[in-house]
């Protein structure tokens, strides 16, 4: 039991506990769809272009919050944009828009020497060190983000599944295009001083790409990514503490362990309902396989 | 096998057009994809749009849900414009070769879908969303399977699906983007009974397809387009040697037997020769290796080769 209550007694694993679960809990819900819609690498990059904005919200005395977040609502937006263009695929915007962000950002470092070390924790994440105000904006966000999921369930998902068909029964695609890009970038934004950028791109796509393998319903792929997401932070905070290990790390590896299992127990799975599903006759000698369908 | 569509002009009389295109013509930022389409397609009909790749059919089909980016002249669809934020119920069936079969949505996700509209906001599926998917389930025959993955269904049963997702708003119009390409020949035939089905009981249906043989030629109205509108009408009268070749810019022939059309390649020993040609000359140059400075690597091989074989 102490192994739960000791850690409790200290102010910093509460509020990093209680983030861990939230950015958990966020980037599983807005990872479904980043990873439906084929973009994974969005996470990686847009992570690094608001690394770049807030590289400049410093040099311009600006917020992070507010100076990261139009930086990387601005990146989601162009991206969509660029990716929409016959000739430039999603993948290809993705990696223009945001390395050259990020490379600005190092720019700007590498011309003002002074503040190296502050940066440290938006690139590797600084769990124990979130203050009262990480955590209200990681609240808020999240409490942002699952009402715009649930109130547009239907457009996101007939979006995500068929964006080419989606206009055409009548669903408003281009607002929602663009709320979802704000959604990303607030959730980027949010859990950048958390995870980090080098490891939100993990906790966007895991949680996700496990829930896919458990089930075959978009609906229960939500729930299921947004409880792993949260499991992986609450218990990767524990063992970060009892392992003293980097709790960004701890969670992001957790994750991959539980998809790991997920993928053995799924493929193992499906060999064998493939062996009982296929009746096998010896005809002259020959298996036929016969399908049913 | 094939379907003879074309009975069902029997059950209809004269009617007024569906569909108008006033000098249309379409791009998409490029060179024009369709031009000067003046067309009308009758109320009740089952048309079949053919054309080579490029010719605009697509285009043409999106025109009617107003989905062009670049779009001059007019489409009206029941008297309304297609790009008016009122057009009229249109049901759209995709090509299956473009649905993502591993995305996470049961088949009654699917079908619902097409009901969305009418209510973006609410979450939640009704009672009446519940029972009007069964319902069009029901009809098209896949009633038992509202819990499966769509990658789980045969070919025949997938478009099914689409064509429940287009029916449940309970279009005036639907119209289909090739629904037999990639299919097998028992799908094909299945799915143009399932829409001969539907076109008597009312639905104007449009579609296009490549297949000119056993699709169009079985169809009561066809289209001919390459950019332009080359021809329309009866593939009885349309599918002619001079249409077709302008259509396809191609030596086709046609030949009539016992009522069938059926449309070949006027030159076919061209394209065997070609074929054959080619062949041959792959035979001649593994000969000529056989013998010449290669021979020592295949002899290596071929012993390598052997090595592992079991003995007989």
């Amino acid at each position: 039991m102490d192994l739960i209550t000791e850690p409790l007694g200290y102010a910093f694993f509460r509020s990093g506990l209680a983030v861990s679960v939230l950015v958990g809990l966020l980037c599983g819900l807005i990872g479904v769809y980043v990873v439906l819609r084929h973009m994974s690498y969005i996470g990686h990059g847009l992570s690094h272009a608001v690394f770049g904005g807030a590289v400049v919200a410093y040099v311009a005395s600006v917020d992070f919050y507010l100076g990261a977040g139009a930086w990387g609502f601005a990146a989601a937006l162009i991206i969509n944009w660029v990716s929409r263009r016959r000739r430039i695929g999603a993948d290809a915007a993705i990696g223009i828009v945001t390395t050259a962000s990020f490379a600005l950002g190092v720019a700007l470092i590498s011309k003002t020497r002074s503040f190296t070390t502050n940066f440290e924790a938006a690139l590797f994440g600084n769990i124990l060190g979130v203050t009262l105000l990480d955590l209200a904006v990681v609240a808020v966000v999240t409490i942002a983000v699952s009402v715009f999921i649930t109130l547009f369930y239907k457009q996101l998902l007939f979006m995500t599944f068929d964006p080419e068909v989606a206009p055409i029964f009548g669903m408003r695609t281009g607002r929602v295009d663009v709320l979802f890009a704000l959604a990303l970038a607030a959730t980027i934004v949010a859990s950048i001083n958390v995870v980090g950028v080098t490891l939100i791109a993990a906790t966007l796509i895991i949680p996700a790409t496990t829930a896919r393998l458990l089930t075959d319903s978009f609906g229960r792929m939500l729930i299921l990514s947004a409880l792993l997401g949260a499991t992986a932070g609450a218990v990767g905070m524990y063992l970060s503490y009892w392992q003293d290990v980097s709790s960004g790390a701890t969670i992001v590896l957790l994750e991959a362990a539980i998809f790991v299992l997920a993928f053995v127990w799924t493929s193992v799975g499906r060999h064998r309902s493939a062996w009982a599903a296929a009746p096998v006759e010896i005809v002259h000698g020959r298996p036929q396989v016969f399908d049913d369908l | 096998m094939t379907t003879d569509l074309r009975d069902v002009r029997a059950l209809r009389g004269p009617s007024s057009p569906l569909v108008r295109f006033e000098n249309v013509s379409a791009s998409y930022g490029g060179p024009a994809v369709l031009e000067d389409i003046e067309l009308e397609l009758p109320r009740g009909g089952l048309i079949g749009i053919v054309g080579p790749s490029g010719a605009g059919k697509t285009t043409l089909l999106r025109a009617m849900v107003g989905q062009v980016p670049r779009l001059r002249g007019r489409v009206l669809v029941d008297d309304r414009d297609a790009r008016s934020g009122n057009p009229a119920r249109v049901g759209w069936v995709p090509q299956l070769e473009t649905v993502d079969w591993d995305f996470p949505a049961t088949v009654r996700e699917v079908v619902l879908m097409g009901r969305w509209s009418r209510s973006p906001w609410r979450p939640w599926m009704t009672g009446g969303d519940r029972t009007e998917a069964d319902r069009v389930r029901d009809r098209l025959g896949i009633g038992g399977l509202g819990a499966r993955q769509i990658r789980e269904l045969s070919g025949g049963q997938q478009q099914r699906v689409f064509l429940a997702r287009a029916l449940i708003a309970d279009p005036v119009l639907l119209l289909l983007d090739e629904p037999t390409s990639g299919v097998d020949i028992r799908t094909r035939d299945e799915v143009l009974h399932l829409l001969a089905d539907l076109n008597s009981q009312g639905v104007t249906i449009v579609l296009t397809t490549h297949e000119l043989n056993s699709v169009a030629a079985h169809l009561p109205h066809v289209v001919c387009i390459n950019r332009r509108v080359i021809a329309e009408g009866d593939p009885d009268e349309v599918f002619t040697a001079p249409i077709l070749n302008a259509t396809y810019a191609a030596d086709l022939r046609v030949v009539r037997q016992d009522g069938s059309v059926l449309v070949a390649d006027a030159a076919p020993h061209r394209l065997r020769d070609a074929l054959r040609h080619q062949h041959d000359g792959y035979e001649h140059a593994h000969h000529e290796h056989d013998g010449m400075p290669h021979q020592h690597a295949l002899h290596e091989h071929d012993g390598a080769a052997h090595e592992h074989l079991p003995s007989p």
